[in-house]
């Protein structure tokens, strides 16, 4: 009976978090389409989620493009498919791996500080000061940040993407000593604009999903230092969670006929 | 006294859980006048301004300014009340990633869309009127002492010159003298304002100084309330051993004794 009621409880909790979470995303878009906007605040966090995170993603792109080709070459070598290498380097980064792996990367990055800045502005009580100075938090802290987020996220990915194939051209060319002619049309041949265009859109709901979970475990935050870094640490996890779910949805969606 | 108070609270009450903090306060503050809360730590009074400044929605009871029902208002003309009221929290709750300048100038060039460089002068103006110099104005808010702070906090309170203005433990965690300061100023730029001010504070020298009226809350009720020159002779036990800060008397502190 007891275990019962433990999971009775369990989805008693989780029920209104939902809800909250709902309006906290309801009331923070209505505040991004509607003025005064903050074109100040937008660049800043255009330039802190977007330039910043630049070498973060360009490094997991290059060595998992490079990792791809080394690992498709020993599979595919057993039943002479070598040719079809540059073609798995690419379709595996522009679908699945460059937006995955960038956005789990940006999540750990810049998921983690908005929930810790937004987190302390909650205990330090910065976020009642800005209600007392007729601005509403949503708006200012919020809005800038999701739709940085939403641009962002696209831009860096479409980086990403390149770097990744580029680090599978490096091994293949220099390790594997493929022709790099070869290598580039074997690249092309097969791409197509939707495995590009899968690949950002799903960008653009990560880039949403980090910042909305910065956000709201940061505000929501409480109790001090610990509830910050509480706060700091679900924005990580259930951005990562989120991501991977969202971005089996999103495959089906586009690719499961 | 036919004057209409300024703020009014009738049986506002507010709970978090099973905890009741406010237990139907009822309080009015006339316009222009100093009033000065008093309480031992945890006994709501953060609780209250919050409740005041819609912050903090109560439970149950009715909160009016100049007369209007703030609770009953849609956002927008709550807004519009907020506009003229002014607050110095009591972390003093600056922006750490806006120099000190664009703190002070934040309600005139966000709530009111002033230019920023307008803003900026009326911004160090407001500094030098709480006595600090216009260098101090691009630093960051993490490069001042508590005191400093507490003061940038004080000039972005009436930054916007406001109506109102609440002061949440303006002294607590300063020095004698430069709690004195504190004290001077807030004396100073609500006079300038012809301002109403609601302040909290458990530092008696500091309600001598600039209470014209005391209310004491207790338990979620303002227990007694009067003029300063009443507080020492109130004839309220509770007030009595308060004021006069002695350990024995009804107020018990729930300290364990080994
Ligand atoms: N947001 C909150 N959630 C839960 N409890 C709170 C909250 N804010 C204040 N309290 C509780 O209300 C009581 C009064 O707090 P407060 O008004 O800050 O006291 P003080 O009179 O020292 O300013 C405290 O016991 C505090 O634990
Ligand atoms: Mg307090």
């Amino acid at each position: 009976m007891k275990f019962v009621a433990a999971i009775g409880r369990a989805v008693l909790d989780f029920l209104p978090a939902i809800g909250r979470l709902a309006i906290f995303t309801a009331t923070s878009l209505s505040h991004c389409v509607r003025p005064p906007f903050y074109p100040r605040l937008i660049g800043r966090q255009m330039l802190d989620i977007g330039y910043y995170s630049l070498p973060v993603v360009g490094l997991t792109a290059i060595f998992t493009g490079m990792v791809l080709a080394l690992q498709s070459y020993s599979g595919f070598s057993r039943f002479n498919a070598e040719s079809a290498i540059a073609t798995v380097v690419v379709l595996s980064v522009t679908r699945e791996l460059g937006p995955v792996l960038a956005g789990l990367m940006v999540a750990g990055r810049v998921g983690a500080a908005m929930a810790a800045e937004i987190g302390t502005m909650r205990v330090t009580e910065q976020i009642d000061a800005l209600t007392t100075l007729s601005t509403q938090p949503h708006k200012y802290l919020v809005a800038p940040r999701l739709i940085a987020g939403l641009i962002m996220l696209p831009c860096l990915v479409l980086v990403a993407d390149i770097i990744g194939v580029f680090g599978g051209y490096l091994v293949g060319v220099y390790k594997l000593n493929f022709n790099a002619a070869t290598y580039l049309a074997n690249t092309w041949q097969y791409l197509e604009t939707l495995d590009v265009v899968s690949g950002l859109v799903k960008a653009a709901v990560f880039g949403f999903i980090i910042t909305l979970m910065g956000c709201y475990h940061g505000y929501n935050s409480k109790g001090g230092a610990q509830g910050v870094g509480a706060a700091t640490t679900n924005a990580v996890v259930s951005a990562s969670i989120l991501i991977l779910v969202s971005n089996y949805l999103i495959t089906a969606i586009f690719f499961g006929k | 006294m036919t004057t209409a108070p300024k703020i009014r609270l009738s049986g506002v009450s507010k709970s978090f859980g099973p905890k009741h903090v406010l237990r139907g306060v009822d309080l009015d503050v006339s316009p222009q006048e100093s009033f000065v809360i008093i309480g031992g730590s945890g006994t709501g009074k953060s609780v209250m301004i919050k409740c005041i400044l819609g912050l903090l929605q109560p439970d149950a009871g009715s909160i009016e300014i100049d007369g209007r029902n703030v609770l009953k208002m849609k956002a927008s003309e709550r807004r519009e009340v907020m506009r003229r009221i002014g607050m110095l929290f009591q972390g003093a709750a600056l922006f750490d990633s806006l120099p000190v300048w664009e703190n002070v100038a934040f309600g005139l060039i966000q709530g009111q869309r002033m230019a920023r460089r307008q803003a900026r002068d009326i911004a160090v103006e407001k500094l030098a009127q709480v006595g600090l110099t216009a260098d101090v104005a691009y630093l960051s808010p993490s490069e001042l002492s508590g005191g400093m702070q507490k003061r940038v906090g004080l000039a972005r309170a009436i930054a916007t010159e406001p109506d109102i203005i609440f002061f949440d433990e303006p002294t607590t965690g300063l020095d004698p003298i430069m709690a004195d300061v504190i004290n001077d100023l807030i004396i100073d730029c609500v006079k300038k304002l012809g301002a109403t001010a609601f302040t909290i504070t458990h530092d008696m020298s500091s309600v001598r100084k600039i209470a014209s009226k005391v209310g004491m809350l207790y338990e979620g009720h303002l227990i007694w309330h009067g003029s300063v020159k009443k507080v020492d002779d109130s004839g309220n036990d509770y007030v009595d051993q308060f004021v006069h800060g002695r350990a024995d008397g009804p107020i018990r502190m729930p300290v364990k004794k080994a």
